[in-house]
């Protein structure tokens, strides 16, 4: 066993389950945001819920991305080469949500915000579908030659397997969201989210316990199994808390279903990183994709450190902000107008 | 016609590496400025400071969102299409990038979130250092991507194994000479940014100001501020955020200047060590000497260096810029051409990672168009801008600015200058480097290098490559009307934009009263 390359897949794995647990919420939100909810009242409520924190848990991709690079970059290249187009609009998604979000109470014009609410709304939902596709193919392989390289076209990556972890990681997302949005809303929002996680989740989650089953049986351990037995209890508790109005346990519960949902994939899957459909010589493991001894040592002391400072001070950011977002209190929209003299304040100015 | 992925892959590099290189030197000149005003408020408590910050932070968040956004693309497109370089160097290569999210971005991201929804509910001291800690974040980050780029572009602190360079001294390679001067170069060339921006929207209000006959003049020319009671922010205040905004804005873009000239200088020097040719084709100095172009016309653009036509050139100052005396020679493209061909090759090796390039002849020539007018455009815009921003000290002596509207619309248009400088200096740097992705370093390892011919994926076909430079200079565009569309609407807006209480009287005026409980909606 290669010490530092698989300390470097664990860190990078839980990277990986790191972005899908908060910006699982996030994106979750994203989609009810444009497509569940019924007033704007709602959506504003929805988006200050996640409004103080959706930009840290995003940088969970970017560390998990230059995590890939940096430990293995052969995996990278690979994978985000082969992946071009899905990882294009993965971009895309990504840019217009964020962008959306900022902007969109920006403006007052309905079209203004409608528009916003359709970038926040699709983006986060071709992200979220975008990134669950290019997990579930690192673990189920893209057609590769010798060299790492894509054969067979712009769309060769496309199976059965990309679209289960696409709508896994929508359908969790979707779930999470409501659970979360149940968590961390009052009124209206909180029952939507309570109600849609009870509703949806039976069949939501169906895509994510695929993958994960499909995964043990083509390469699991009994332990691997163990753990994908633990996602399933998971899910089954946090339906049953949530079915009880147990916010917080129902969020838990959603959660150590993902954790313990990816951690039986990427155990199953190790020490693959990226399997080749084409030849399993040609398979990327944690041996040859992987950086020197060198670097990844340096980048383990670095993580020793960084990693849990980022854990402490994002928690602190959730304990700041761990009151429920209610629509009592919200202020108005404020227009912005020009401040320059116009005909309706003449008179206001004549009489100084 | 035959599509080229390496030219396309290329084209869309520079499109999207110059685009996002717009929104992040103003977020870096921006940040500190705001958050000294937040600490001026804290400290004196002047409604003034608290209105200024809340002003200028508006627009630095509209700014900053479009920067996070585009640098997403920025990190994907090394694997996506540039497999062959990730790989080459992800040893070295990934690891400023992976520290950079790790070390810097989780903490800007982190921390301007609990800024901007912090307000009312932080402690002030607290809310204060958590913007400054987003700003340090976004200098600490930029350091890192420095190291990466510099890296490319002296390749330093690596062995190579098996042709592979593989790290052997992180402290070398995040103390890579290249990056410490470029780092500097390009803080300081934020910084002029920032301070051109404030001071080109300040002189908008002032202005705004005089023709509403809000501020008028007295005989000595000194301003008497007045008061518009009918528009919301046009108050007691305003005159003297806008006045004070616009000197700082101004200082701060001299100062910056200042700094730039002086690390653009030191990096000069440096350049003409690391990688002398890129620095010759910068002057178009076909020939060895010591004179210094001024103006050169012909085939700037072709590789033989034989009809490039110095019109007007001063002794001694290229020696100067290069190896800080008037005598020195500085050896020119004819002579430095033969030296490359004979260290890396007349020809592409055979090999099929360059596809169908292999065994072209090499062109270690850098378009000399582009280096030589992209040098001059760098220093041209930024010399502009240092003098306009002293020319508007100088002019709002007394207070406030003349009610000429063409002046107005050069300050305004002035806040483009910087921007121009920098990215000249940046694609300069960049094509400077070609044919290499990867420079080599004349003292480092021997036969360390890449030609970007080797870099692009192979596996990617020259049509999914078109189609993403497309679609991404498509919605590059997009961003960029609503970015300025917002920007312009909340510049018009003045204060009362940025501070809603303004323009609606029967709320608590400014930030009196902390109320804990109610909890800030941003969005």
């Amino acid at each position: 066993m290669e010490f530092l390359p698989t300390v470097w897949f664990v860190v990078i794995a839980v990277l990986w389950t790191g972005y899908l647990f908060l910006e699982g919420f996030d994106l979750g939100v994203g989609m009810h945001l444009l497509f569940s909810a019924r007033t704007e009242e709602q959506r504003r409520v929805m988006l200050n819920a996640i409004g103080p924190v959706w930009d840290g848990n995003e940088v969970w991709l970017i560390t998990a991305v230059g995590a890939m690079f940096a430990a293995f970059p052969f995996w990278y290249a690979s994978l985000f080469s082969a992946l071009y187009l899905p990882m294009l609009f993965v971009l895309f998604g990504l840019i217009f949500r964020a962008v959306g979000i900022e902007f969109r109470g920006k403006g007052k014009s309905a079209r203004w915000i409608r528009g916003w609410d359709v970038a926040i709304g699709l983006g986060s939902l071709v992200a979220a579908f975008g990134v669950g596709a290019a997990l579930a193919l690192t673990t189920t392989g893209l057609p590769l030659d010798a060299n790492g390289d894509r054969v067979g076209g712009a769309f060769a990556w496309f199976d059965g397997y990309a679209v289960i972890g696409g709508l896994a990681a929508v359908g969790f997302s979707l779930v999470h969201a409501a659970s979360f949005l149940a968590l961390k809303t009052d009124g209206d929002t909180r029952h939507f989210g309570s109600t849609f996680a009870r509703r949806a989740a039976p069949i939501a989650l169906v895509p994510f316990l695929v993958w994960i089953v499909a995964l043990q049986v083509e390469k699991g351990t009994a332990l691997t199994w163990l753990i994908g037995v633990v996602a399933l209890i998971a899910a089954i508790a946090a339906m049953l808390a949530n079915a009880r109005h147990r916010e917080g346990w129902a969020f838990i519960g959603f959660g150590a279903l993902l954790v313990a949902g990816m951690g039986s994939i990427f155990m199953a899957s190790y020490p693959v990183v990226l399997p080749s459909t084409i030849n399993h010589a040609f398979d990327l493991t944690v041996a040859n994709a992987s950086s020197s001894p060198y670097t990844l040592g340096v980048m383990s002391i670095v993580a020793c450190f960084g990693i849990p400072l980022v854990l402490a001070y994002q928690a602190w950011t959730y304990w700041v902000f761990r009151k429920r977002v209610s629509g009592d209190l919200i202020p108005a929209a404020h227009p912005v107008e020009p401040a320059v003299r116009q005909q309706a304040v003449q008179p206001a100015l004549r009489q100084q | 016609m035959q599509l080229d992925p390496l030219l396309i892959a290329r084209w869309q590099f520079g499109i999207t590496t110059v685009y996002h290189f717009w929104m992040v030197p103003l977020t870096i000149g921006l940040g500190p400025v705001v958050a000294g005003m937040q600490m001026r408020w804290h400290r004196t408590g002047d409604v003034r400071w608290y209105r200024m910050v809340k002003f200028w932070g508006k627009l630095y968040l509209i700014n900053v969102i479009v920067a996070i956004a585009t640098g997403l693309v920025q990190e994907f497109q090394f694997g996506m299409a540039w497999s062959e370089y990730a790989k080459f160097v992800g040893d070295v290569f990934g690891a400023p990038l992976a520290l950079e999210s790790l070390l810097a971005f989780f903490i800007e991201s982190t921390f301007l979130g609990l800024w901007i929804f912090g307000w009312n509910k932080l402690p002030k001291a607290i809310h204060l250092a958590c913007l400054w800690i987003a700003v340090a974040g976004s200098i600490v980050s930029a350091y890192f991507i420095i190291v990466a780029n510099s890296w490319m572009q002296h390749p330093v602190g690596v062995v190579l194994v098996k042709g592979h360079p593989v790290m052997n001294d992180v402290w070398a390679v995040l103390t890579n000479n290249t990056a410490v001067t470029a780092f500097t170069h390009t803080m300081f060339g934020s910084f002029g940014v920032g301070g051109a921006f404030i001071l080109g929207i300040s002189w908008y209000q002032l202005w705004q100001r005089r023709r509403d006959g809000i501020d008028t003049v007295d005989a000595t020319g000194r301003v008497v501020p007045g008061v518009a009671p009918g528009i919301p922010g046009r108050d007691g205040s305003d005159h003297s955020i806008w006045i004070t905004s616009l000197r700082i804005g101004a200082v701060v873009a001299i100062v910056a200047f200042a700094g730039v000239a002086i690390s653009g200088d030191a990096q000069g020097k440096l350049m003409f060590q690391q990688q002398p040719l890129k620095m010759a084709a910068a002057e178009a100095a076909c020939h060895t000497g010591t004179s210094f172009s001024v103006l050169s016309i012909g085939a700037l653009g072709s590789t033989t260096c034989s009809d490039v036509v110095p019109v007007i050139e001063i002794p001694g100052v290229l020696s100067f810029l290069a190896k800080g005396n008037f005598t020195t020679p500085v050896e020119g493209v004819d002579q430095l051409l033969p030296q490359y061909e004979a260290k890396y090759g007349t020809n592409l090796p055979d090999n099929p990672i360059y596809g169908s390039r292999a065994g072209e002849k090499i062109d270690y020539l850098p378009m000399m168009e582009v280096t030589y007018w992209g040098f001059r455009m760098m220093i041209g815009f930024g010399g502009i801008a240092a003098f306009a921003a002293a020319v508007a000290l100088w002019l709002t002596r007394k207070g406030t600015v003349p009610r000429s509207k063409g002046i107005m619309l050069l300050a305004v248009g002035g806040i483009l200058a910087p921007f121009a400088a920098n990215s000249a200096g940046w694609i300069f740097t960049e094509m400077g480097r070609q044919p290499f992705v990867v420079a080599p370093n004349p003292t480092g390892v021997d036969g360390l290098y890449m030609f970007t011919a080797a870099a692009v994926s192979p596996g990617v076909s020259a049509g999914e490559m078109l189609f993403s430079v497309i679609a991404l200079t498509l919605v590059y565009a997009v961003l960029m009307v609503f970015e300025i569309r917002l920007l312009v609407r909340y510049v018009r807006g003045g204060i009362a934009s940025a501070v809603p209480e303004l323009a609606e009287p029967d709320q608590p005026a400014d930030d009196d009263h902390p109320k804990s409980d109610v909890l800030a909606f941003a969005y």
